[in-house]
């Protein structure tokens, strides 16, 4: 570990050596871009701190940048422009638009930079290993959870974000195939897209709960969709099952409450320690798994105070 | 004809004082370059040079159509919308329609032409204030980006040629050392006739003059509106080349993206030394706001400055570049 350290630095120090003097020092460990799919939602704070840790403990510098919104792709690309003007070691980059991205990541691979795809992935065979939760897995979860709460029968409706991205099209197939596969006596009577919009959703759970009079529980597919049901199913006065995805200060209320049943986390902080881990291992030519599952949690009142569940929930 | 008496007193005036902060924009672009380069080992690495020139592009000939209509003393808040919107009429055109590129190019350009010209006849015409005209066009293109793309994405796979329009690079064709992307010399193209437009057309000289004192204008006979309209509709054409510029770089017609672009654009402007108040204003200057944007943005993300900093940093040089507008018209 140790001799391999001194030869990185050196390496670095050697390709440096030009204007970099005065920046050996900062070089004697490897740098490693990430660009992520934004910055200052507590999510992505979240993948950043997984990282930063990834980086103390293992021994590497690591910069974390995403632009302000999901629907900036070109700001993405000059942030992944920029990232490679610094001849990092190893690039971790979470695609909003992977076709927009090809070119560069394809200067990364000429390089020699190996790429590491975190939370959504990259649709290329540029990446070395993809970093993130395995959202089909974690909906199932969501679903067997939903079946024992209402007692295995009856009708439930889901409330997704949206039916194009890949998170929004992977927990609904997640939930609805566990369903259909193992919990016969339950009925899907419904599936909505809120675009994650906290009032969207809850005016379409409204809907849903109004066209439902006997409906037995609700899943909310992302942070925003949960909060919709929640929001709807209080408005509306009416007891049912709500199992939500993420966290957040209102749905961790809505948990310790009993307004909610329980979520499902993923764990943004195992997101971006792994893709650093992953980088470093790339690195020093080691093997890496393609597909990186980062983990994901079903919490609820019994467990949302225990430590490796806090750690991973977010305000 | 009081425009062609009073263009003596005005023009020379303005072109000196326009001078002085061109020079003043020049000199903070050069001592930025300076200071990156020292402390930023990459910053005049080939790399990043084409990097700050390729997102320079976009920004700077949305710039220039902001420009043209400040001068007239309105603003386009619909600039960034209105590239979005041409971009996704490229998209139709070439991708679901799978017309011919040149096809997708001028329908992009026309589209902008005809949005802008809309918004030139709300403001001249309908008396509605250019703000609150171009306030609501923003959110109209927005909402029409995504009716049409059916809100996704279209992407330009079946015309290869198309990214070359931003990504390829002719210059790279002879020289291969300095690859520098077609959409660089697209920008100084447009920024070029732009420039000529203002200072050579008769177009040009009622621009200014619009901006100076609308009123006189129109009291010498001038039909004020026809020209106005004339304007935004230029803008407009110009945003169509943004479009094509993003879409081309991206391989694709993002439909939600746009919105937040126009405050980049009028940024690069008032950095430029452009009056918001109207009557000055030059396309040299905008072009090194726009540079100066981008050299900012690249130059505290190579020295890995926390993004939260990064807009603390930005935002401060906007409101220095502006208090030294002040400055220098309480001088002149």
């Amino acid at each position: 570990m140790l001799t391999r350290r001194i030869t990185l630095g050196g390496l670095g120090a050697v390709t440096l050596a030009g204007p970099g003097a005065m920046l050996a020092r900062a070089q004697d460990k490897a740098y490693i871009a990430l660009i992520s799919k934004g910055f200052q939602h507590q999510f992505w704070q979240a993948v950043k701190a997984g990282a930063d840790k990834a980086a103390a403990e293992l021994g590497a510098r690591v910069t974390f940048e995403g632009p302000d919104s999901e629907s900036q792709v070109d700001r993405q690309i000059d942030m992944l422009a920029a990232a490679l003007a610094k001849k990092p070691a190893a690039i971790g980059f979470a695609a909003l638009d992977s076709q927009a991205a090809i070119p560069l990541l394809r200067k990364a691979q000429q390089a020699k930079i190996p790429v590491i795809a975190f939370d959504s992935g990259v649709d290329s065979d540029i990446p070395v290993a993809t970093a993130a939760t395995n959202n089909l897995a974690a909906a199932a979860l969501a679903a067997d959870k939903m079946a024992d709460l209402i007692g295995g029968q009856g009708k439930v409706a889901l409330l997704v974000h949206d039916q194009t991205s890949r998170t929004g099209i992977e927990r609904r197939d997640g939930f609805t195939k566990r369903i259909k596969s193992a919990h016969a006596k339950i009925t899907i009577v419904a599936t909505e897209y809120g675009g994650g919009d906290h009032l969207k959703s809850t005016e379409i759970t409204k809907a849903i709960l109004q066209a439902h009079p006997d409906l037995k529980g609700m899943f909310g597919a992302n942070e925003g969709s949960a909060i919709g049901v929640i929001n709807g199913v209080k408005e509306l006065n009416r007891k049912l099952v709500v199992v939500g995805y993420d966290s957040g200060a209102q749905q961790k209320q809505a948990i310790r409450e009993g307004r909610m049943a329980g979520a499902i986390t993923q764990n943004p902080i195992g997101i971006g320690y792994k893709t650093v881990d992953a980088a470093l291992k790339a690195i020093k030519g080691q093997p890496v798994e393609k597909v990186i599952d980062t983990g994901f949690y079903y919490y609820d009142k019994t467990n949302i105070d225990q430590p490796e569940i806090k750690a991973v929930l977010y305000d | 004809m009081s425009v062609a008496t009073s263009k003596p007193s005005l023009l020379p005036g303005m072109r000196l004082s326009g001078a002085r902060h061109r020079l003043l924009a020049f000199t903070s672009l050069v001592a930025l370059i300076v200071i990156f380069s020292l402390t930023a080992p990459d910053f005049l690495s080939t790399a990043n040079v084409i990097a700050i020139l390729q997102s320079t592009s976009v920004n700077g000939v949305l710039a220039i159509a902001a420009t043209l209509v400040i001068i007239t003393g309105g603003i386009d808040l619909s600039v960034g919308t209105l590239m979005t919107f041409c971009a996704v009429i490229a998209g139709v055109v070439l991708t679901y329609w799978g017309l011919p590129l040149g096809a997708g190019v001028l329908a992009a350009i026309a589209a902008g032409a005809v949005v802008g010209l809309t918004s030139g006849t709300c403001v001249a015409k309908l008396k509605i204030p250019p703000f609150i005209a171009t306030l609501g066009m923003m959110l109209v293109l927005k909402g029409l980006a995504l009716v049409i793309s059916g809100t996704r994405p279209i992407y330009f796979n079946d015309t290869p040629d198309f990214a070359e329009i931003a990504q390829g690079s002719l210059i790279g064709m002879v020289l291969p050392d300095v690859p520098i992307p077609n959409g660089v010399l697209i920008l100084f193209l447009v920024a070029l006739v732009a420039s000529f437009i203002l200072q050579r057309t008769i177009l040009g000289r009622f621009t200014f003059a619009l901006g100076s004192n609308e009123e006189a204008v129109r009291l010498s006979g001038v039909n004020t509106d026809r020209w106005k309209m004339a304007v935004y509709a230029l803008a407009g054409g110009i945003c169509g080349i943004a479009g094509l510029l993003i879409a081309s770089r991206l391989n694709s017609a993002q439909p939600a993206l746009g919105q937040g672009y126009e405050l980049d654009a009028i940024a690069a402007v008032v950095i430029g030394g452009t009056s918001l108040s109207g009557g000055r204003g030059t396309i040299i200057g905008t072009l090194i706001g726009a540079l100066i944007m981008s050299v900012l943005a690249f130059g505290l993300r190579l020295l890995s400055v926390p993004q939260e900093w990064q807009f603390v940093v930005t935002g401060a040089i906007i409101i220095l570049a502006v208090y030294i507008d002040i400055l220098r018209r309480g001088r002149s």
